[in-house]
């Protein structure tokens, strides 16, 4: 299998840099690392890649099966490592994905060297004596805006998603055109990722890791990032001066600056 | 106009500055007004979500005093919680990136706790040199076009649900459809001494039964029997009159192995069965097998064909030719049958094929297959032991491809051919 089709896999910047693998969330693709990838390039060697069904992958080998668990990401994350042969690179992953880094951290050690968790959360459900911030009808709600909301998707524009574009011209009738997903693989990957519960792995990162919070952020609030920090062991915390959840498009220069100055601070 | 009517007067100055005024309060030239009391809802707000200003329209569809909102909540705090993921994993970003989005359905909540449907548009206003100043907003009330859009995804669900439960009970047809096809036919064929078997059915399609049968059994005393026919038609009656053709030959055979009498007593039982309005008739070839001699002789063979495709001899030698039952007439449709009754012999190294007409009718681009190339192909072949004619008629079937409509079966028996004599190998 062509992994690097499979997954839109893409590598750029310095190709003597350390390996820096970018891992999208739940609700988009590669492209929400556009404002900071340019930055970051300058440095390190970029790679950029979607998860299967999400963006610009080949959504034939997309499985409901095989990506009804965080397992399945972290299958991926692991798929395009060993397609490029990495070994001890850095790890970044936003929302759920921080998630299936850590699991892929653990399942393949020595493939990644340090982890950079942007806006974590290992459970978005309360739990007793933990706080994730959502009731399972939270979920079901969203699960309805997913179904009331088909963005930048149509039965007329998958051929063209998919790669045969034959025509063309059908691109440019949809706006929303970032981040289009498969509404049946949206719907999949948001409850894999909001039904999750991956607390117990936090115990086991082995490699030095940065948590990177959002003074505001509904979907990740403070108390999940301390609950992260602490869970890890010798992990550092960075909260940045930004609201909402991306901050990789919000606070882009914050961004970059917390995961360079983490780096850095590992060369001495 | 009616042309009886007469035109009106000029017009002079002064109705002109009267009509003016009359029509002033019209001229929509408050900016104030419009944005306030405009048919949708407005709002702006800073970068971070909070709401810098928000028009009388949205105000009274939420029931909130404007100092309830500007300067105090952010947008999201007037989604719902799902509507709040929603925003902040594909609204907040898009708008981001694309510095606008279109006609989003989310679902406000107003002071009182209800809920209210709307499509969202945002757009960012950037200061001249392009950074984002603040993010402007249009709320349209979408009632009625949600509830349309639930009947429709409500509609689309009872589909979605119809098929997979239409998709289920297929799979499960084809379940019972493959159980009797397979109870049609023998579960495996005996074993002949001297003899070779091989046989092959195709099914034309999982959702119908075919009503092609083949048997061999045995007769005792060194003799057995073997058949293959069609019944007309497909389906559960079709699979009905094929079980009764194999066990009606099976137990006329047992009683007297003649052919002749076997087929007869055959067309006596499908004739009184199916009589009147729903006759049931098939084709069959019916043979008797008994070995010639002591050992390794090959065997003798007695056809019998009621209106059957005929049989093929692929010889030793290489040559291939039909063994043609003719006059023998469709089994069951007439009261009283014509039976043709041939004999032949099956020398060491020979094979006897058996087939229904599915083979030969097949559609190529050429047109139907039929028995000329039917019989080059197997010509072509000879000498060919019974297993692999029988592949490699399997692959001539698998090549028709959708050409291939009919339900086929292939029964092959062949006599293992004698060790070749090698005059170099020989010891002196």
């Amino acid at each position: 299998m062509d992994i690097r089709r499979r997954n839109n896999v893409s590598v750029i910047g310095r190709e003597d840099g350390p390996a820096l693998v970018l891992a999208h969330g739940f609700g988009c693709d590669q492209n929400l690392w556009r404002l900071v990838a340019p930055a970051l390039a300058e440095e390190f060697r970029v790679v950029l890649f979607d998860y299967v069904g999400a963006g610009g992958s080949d959504l034939s080998a997309w499985d409901p099966e095989r990506y009804s668990t965080l397992d399945g990401y972290a299958e991926d994350v692991l798929d395009v490592c060993r397609e490029l042969g990495l070994r001890d690179a850095v790890f970044v992953g936003h929302s759920v994905s921080a998630m299936a880094g850590v699991v892929a951290s653990a399942r393949e050690p020595g493939r990644f060297g340090r982890l950079v968790l942007l806006t974590p959360s290992p459970r978005y459900i309360d739990d007793d004596g933990y706080r994730g911030g959502f009731s399972k009808e939270d979920i079901d709600e969203l699960l309805e805006s997913l179904d009331a909301n088909y963005l930048g998707w149509s039965g007329v524009m998958a051929p063209v998603i998919m790669g045969a574009p034959d025509r063309p011209e059908l691109g440019e009738e949809l706006t929303n055109a970032f981040c289009r997903t498969d509404p049946d693989i949206a719907r999949v990957f948001a409850r894999t990722t909001f039904l999750s519960d991956s607390r117990d792995d936090l115990a086991g990162v082995a490699v030095p890791t940065l948590v990177v919070e959002c003074a505001e952020d509904v979907i990740a609030p403070r108390e999940v990032g301390a609950y992260v920090h602490a869970a890890i062991p010798g992990s550092r915390l960075v909260t940045l001066d930004a609201t909402g959840h991306c901050p990789q498009l919000s606070a882009p220069e914050a961004t970059v600056e917390a995961i360079r100055s983490f780096l850095r601070d590992g060369e001495r | 106009m009616s042309p009886r009517e007469p035109a009106p007067p000029p017009q002079d100055a002064g109705s002109l500055a009267e009509q003016a005024a009359a029509v002033a309060p019209l001229l929509e030239d408050s900016a104030e007004d419009l944005y306030e009391n405009a048919p949708c809802g407005y709002l702006s707000t800073l970068m971070n979500g909070t709401l810098a200003k928000v028009n009388g329209t949205l105000l009274s569809w939420l029931g909130y005093r404007r100092e309830e909102l500007v300067g105090r909540r952010r947008f999201a705090d007037l989604l719902t919680i799902g509507g709040k993921l929603y925003h902040e994993t594909h609204f907040a970003p898009l708008l981001q990136m694309q510095g606008e989005v279109h006609g989003i359905a989310m679902e406000l909540k107003a002071a009182d706790g209800a809920r209210l449907p709307v499509l969202v548009t945002s757009v960012v206003k950037t200061d001249a040199a392009g950074e984002p100043l603040l993010i402007r907003t249009t709320v349209t009330d979408a009632r009625d076009r949600r509830a349309y859009e639930q009947e429709l995804l409500r509609a689309r669900r009872a589909a979605e649900e119809a098929h997979r439960e239409a998709e289920r009970s297929r799979e499960h047809l084809h379940e019972v459809v493959a159980v009797l096809q397979r109870s049609l036919l023998p579960p495996s064929l005996p074993l002949v001494p001297g003899l070779e078997t091989a046989a092959h059915y195709h099914t034309a399609s999982p959702d119908h039964l075919g009503g092609d049968f083949y048997d061999l059994f045995s007769l005792g005393g060194g003799r057995w029997a073997f058949c293959l026919g069609d019944v007309c038609g497909k389906g559960p009656e079709a699979a009905a009159v094929t079980s009764l053709a194999r066990h009606t030959l099976r137990a006329a055979a047992m009683n007297d192995p003649d052919p002749e009498a076997v087929l007869h007593t055959l067309n006596s039982v499908l004739y009184e069965r199916y009589t009147g309005d729903d006759p049931r008739y098939c084709t069959v070839v019916l043979g008797l097998l008994e070995a010639a001699g002591l050992r390794d002789t090959g065997f003798d063979i007695t056809l019998a064909g009621g209106g059957h495709p005929p049989a093929l001899l692929l010889r030793d030698d290489g040559t291939a030719r039909y063994v043609p039952t003719p006059g023998g007439v469709l089994i069951g449709i007439l009261p009283r049958s014509s039976v043709t009754v041939v004999r032949t012999r099956l020398e060491p190294g020979d094979t006897l094929v058996l087939y229904t007409d599915g083979l030969t009718e097949a559609r190529t681009p050429a047109g139907r297959y039929g028995d000329e190339q039917l019989l080059a192909h197997v010509s072509a072949l000879a000498p060919s032991g019974a297993e692999p004619t029988v592949k490699a008629l399997t692959d001539l079937l698998e090549s028709f491809g959708n050409g291939l409509d009919d339900d086929t079966a292939i029964l092959a028996l062949g006599v293992p051919a004698r060790a070749h004599e090698n005059p170099t190998s020989s010891p002196c």
